[in-house]
C-alpha cells in the first residue's frame, strides 16, 4: 500500500532520487538509526512540484525544484454530531523546508487541519500525503512510526505537570524506545539547544510561559522529526515571549531545515516567520501564496478583514479634503525618500493618513494610505505608480 | 471521669478497632485494584478518548451507576448469597470485605475518571503525537498527571469505607460500628457509644491528613 502510494507520487510529481531515503518509515527501532539530525541532508528526494512554481517565495532564493513534504487533496472533515463540515474541500502543498502559516478565526478549521497531518484526526474524504504515505492508509504501528517524524507544540504547552523539564523531553525518546544513555545525552543537547539548560530539573510550574514552550519545543524536536506542527504555539504568551518563541522557531527551520506548518488567527505571526500563507475560512482556503503577496495584495475580504485586526488597514481618512490613495511599496524602495521628493517635483502636498511600515521576515515594506491635495496630482500619482502600487 | 469509662471494655474495643482497620485498609486495597482499572475503563471509553466506544461506555456507565444507587444497607444485604458463594460466610471481617467493595469501588472509579479528566487535552495530544500507544499514554502520562486526583480519590474513598464498616456492624461484621450498635444503641452503654465515635473520628482525621499530605507531595502544579 504505501509503496504503491510513493510510486503514484513519484508519477504524479516527477521525483528524483539522488539517493534512496535511509530509514524508511516503520525500518527497525529509532534507537538503531543515525542521529536524524545529521540524517536530514541523505534522506532527500528532489520533487519538481508543479504547485508550488506558480508564486515565488520572497527573501528566498527563487527555486525551481522544490520537494513536497505534504500534500493534502480535496480534504473534507465532518464530526460526528454534525454542526457542518470542520473542512470542506481544502487543497494545499507544503514544500519541504518551508514555513507554512495557516490562518483563520477560531472554528475556520485550523486545528483540524493541522491534526489531520500526523493521524489525530482522520479525513471524512479526500487524502493527506506526508511525504508520499497516505496517512489514513496507515495502521496503528505505522502511524506510531510516522508521528516520531512529526513534532508538535500547542498553545497550552501540553507538557506533563508531573515531569520535569528534562523528564518531559525524555518522553518521546522513552517511547521511541532509545537506550538510556543516548536519552540522557540527547535530552542535554535539546535543552541547549533552546536555552535551558539550568532548568532541566524543574517542573513546568516553576517556568514562565515562554520557557513552557520552549520545553514544548525541544520536546517535540527529540525524535528528530521532519516537520514541527505549532497549533497557536504563540497565542498564550506576551508579544515580546511571542517574538522570542517565533525567531526561535524561525532559527529551527533555517538550521535543521525543518518544515513547519503553523496554525494561528494572528497575521504577525505569520508575517514574522511564514513563508507562505492559507486563509482559512469555513473550511475552506480562500486565499493561498506567499507571504508579501497576501499581506500586500489581499484578494478576499477574510484576508483583509484578518489584516485590520492586525492594524495593517488602517480606517481610511474621510475627512481629508483632497485624493487619498493607498499606496504600497515593498523592498529597496521603502526606504526611498519618495514623498518629499515627490512633493518638490510635482508642487502636491502629500500628507501620510494612515500606515503601517514593517518587515515581511526578510522584506521591508510601507503600506500607506496618502491624501494629495494641490499642484500636479496627476503627475504625483504617477511618481508614486513608479515606486509601488497605487489603489 | 474515670468512672464515666469504668464499665467499658478496653480489650474488645481494642479487637473491634483492628476490625475496622482490617475491614477499612483490605477493602481499600481492593477498592483500587478493582475501582482504578474500572475507572480508566471508563476514562478511555468516553467519548473522544483513544477507545472511544459508545457501547462499553454506556455498559461501564450503568453497571457502575446501578451498584452506586442502591444503599450500601441493602446493598449489604442483597449481596449475602454472593458473598457466602464468595468467601463462603456472609458474618465476620471476611464477609465484610465482599459488600464494602461492591459498595466502594465504583465509587471510586467514577472519581478515577473525573481525576483523569481534569487531565489537560493537550497533554494526552502531546503524548500521542510522539507515537504513544495506548499503554504508554495510559502509564506514563494519565497515571502520574492524575495521581494527586487519584490519591484524594482514594481518600474519600478510605473515609466513605469507615463509615460503610459501621454500618456492615449492624449485619454481623464486626468492628467499631458493631460495638456502638451493640454496646451503645442496644444496652444503653452512653461510654462505649463515646468511645467508638471517638476512635472513629480519630480514624477519619488521620486518613484524611494522610491523604492530603501525599496529594502535596505529588503535586507539581
Amino acid at each position: 500500500m504505501q509503496v504503491e502510494t510513493a510510486v503514484q507520487e513519484s508519477r504524479d510529481t516527477r521525483i528524483m532520487p539522488i539517493r534512496p531515503r535511509v530509514g524508511p518509515l516503520g525500518a527497525g527501532p529509532p534507537s538503531c538509526e543515525p542521529d536524524p539530525l545529521s540524517q536530514k541532508s541523505l534522506s532527500f528526494w528532489l520533487i519538481v512540484d508543479r504547485g508550488c512554481a506558480n508564486r515565488a517565495t520572497p527573501g528566498k532564493p527563487q527555486e525551481t525544484v522544490q520537494t513536497t513534504m505534504i500534500r493534502i487533496d480535496n480534504v473534507h472533515k465532518r464530526f460526528a454530531g454534525g454542526g457542518g463540515a470542520a473542512l470542506a474541500g481544502v487543497d494545499l502543498t507544503i514544500a519541504r523546508g518551508e514555513v507554512f502559516g495557516v490562518i483563520g478565526r477560531s472554528g475556520a478549521g485550523k486545528s483540524t487541519l493541522l491534526r489531520l497531518l500526523n493521524g489525530l484526526e482522520k479525513p471524512s474524504e479526500g487524502h493527506v500525503r506526508f511525504d508520499g504515505i497516505d496517512v489514513a492508509t496507515l495502521g496503528p504501528a505505522d502511524l506510531r512510526q510516522l508521528r516520531r517524524r512529526v513534532g508538535m507544540i500547542f498553545q497550552n504547552f501540553g507538557l506533563l505537570s508531573s515531569a520535569t523539564v528534562a523528564q518531559n523531553v525524555a518522553l518521546p525518546l522513552k517511547i521511541a524506545g532509545t537506550p538510556r544513555a543516548a536519552i540522557a545525552a540527547r535530552v542535554a543537547e535539546l535543552l541547549d539547544r533552546v536555552g535551558l539548560h539550568d532548568h532541566a530539573t524543574k517542573y513546568p510550574a516553576q517556568l514562565s510561559g515562554g520557557q513552557k514552550q520552549r520545553v514544548g519545543i525541544a520536546r517535540a524536536l527529540a525524535t528528530g522529526p521532519d516537520v514541527l506542527l505549532c497549533d497557536e504555539a504563540t497565542s498564550a504568551l506576551d508579544p515580546e515571549t511571542t517574538r522570542d518563541v517565533l525567531a526561535l522557531i524561525a532559527a529551527l527551520n533555517r538550521d535543521l531545515g525543518l518544515t513547519i506548518v503553523l496554525i494561528t488567527h494572528e497575521m504577525d505571526v505569520v508575517r514574522q516567520v511564514c513563508d507562505r500563507v492559507a486563509v482559512l475560512k469555513a473550511g475552506q482556503v480562500v486565499e493561498a501564496g506567499p507571504v508579501a503577496d497576501v499581506v500586500i495584495d489581499p484578494q478576499h475580504a477574510e484576508t483583509r478583514a484578518l489584516l485590520a485586526d492586525a492594524g495593517d488597514i488602517g480606517p481610511g481618512a474621510h475627512d481629508f479634503a483632497g485624493q487619498v490613495v493607498h499606496f504600497t511599496v515593498h523592498g529597496a524602495a521603502t526606504t526611498t525618500p519618495l514623498i518629499s521628493r515627490i512633493a518638490r517635483e510635482t508642487g502636491a502636498d502629500l500628507t501620510i493618513l494612515d500606515g503601517r511600515v514593517g518587515r515581511l521576515r526578510d522584506t521591508a515594506y510601507a503600506q500607506l494610505t496618502l491624501g494629495i491635495a494641490g499642484g500636479n496630482t496627476a503627475a504625483a500619482l504617477e511618481l508614486l505608480a513608479q515606486y509601488g502600487r497605487v489603489s | 471521669m474515670t468512672d464515666f469509662f469504668a464499665d467499658v471494655v478496653w480489650s474488645d474495643i481494642a479487637l473491634a478497632t483492628v476490625d475496622t482497620l482490617i475491614m477499612v485498609f483490605g477493602s481499600l486495597g481492593l477498592t483500587v485494584l478493582i475501582g482504578l482499572p474500572l475507572g480508566l475503563a471508563l476514562f478511555l471509553t468516553a467519548p473522544e478518548q483513544v477507545w472511544a466506544n459508545r457501547g462499553l461506555h454506556g455498559a461501564l456507565a450503568v453497571a457502575v451507576n446501578i451498584l452506586r444507587s442502591l444503599p450500601f444497607i441493602i446493598l449489604l444485604i442483597v449481596l449475602i448469597p454472593v458473598t457466602l458463594a464468595l468467601v463462603g460466610t456472609s458474618l465476620g471481617v471476611a464477609g465484610a470485605i465482599v459488600p464494602l467493595v461492591a459498595g466502594a469501588a465504583p465509587f471510586f472509579a467514577r472519581l478515577v475518571e473525573t481525576a483523569l479528566r481534569e487531565v489537560d487535552r493537550n497533554t494526552i495530544e502531546a503524548v500521542q503525537a510522539m507515537g504513544a500507544t495506548t499503554r504508554d499514554l495510559v502509564l506514563r502520562a494519565l497515571l502520574p498527571e492524575a495521581l494527586p486526583g487519584i490519591i484524594a480519590a482514594g481518600t474519600v474513598t478510605a473515609i466513605a469505607l469507615v463509615s460503610y464498616t459501621a454500618m456492615a456492624g449492624a449485619v454481623g461484621a464486626g468492628g467499631l460500628g458493631d460495638l456502638a450498635i451493640r454496646y451503645g444503641y442496644q444496652r444503653f452503654q452512653t461510654d462505649v457509644m463515646v468511645v467508638t465515635v471517638a476512635l472513629l473520628i480519630v480514624l477519619v482525621q488521620l486518613v484524611q491528613m494522610l491523604g492530603d499530605r501525599l496529594v502535596r507531595h505529588f503535586s507539581r502544579r
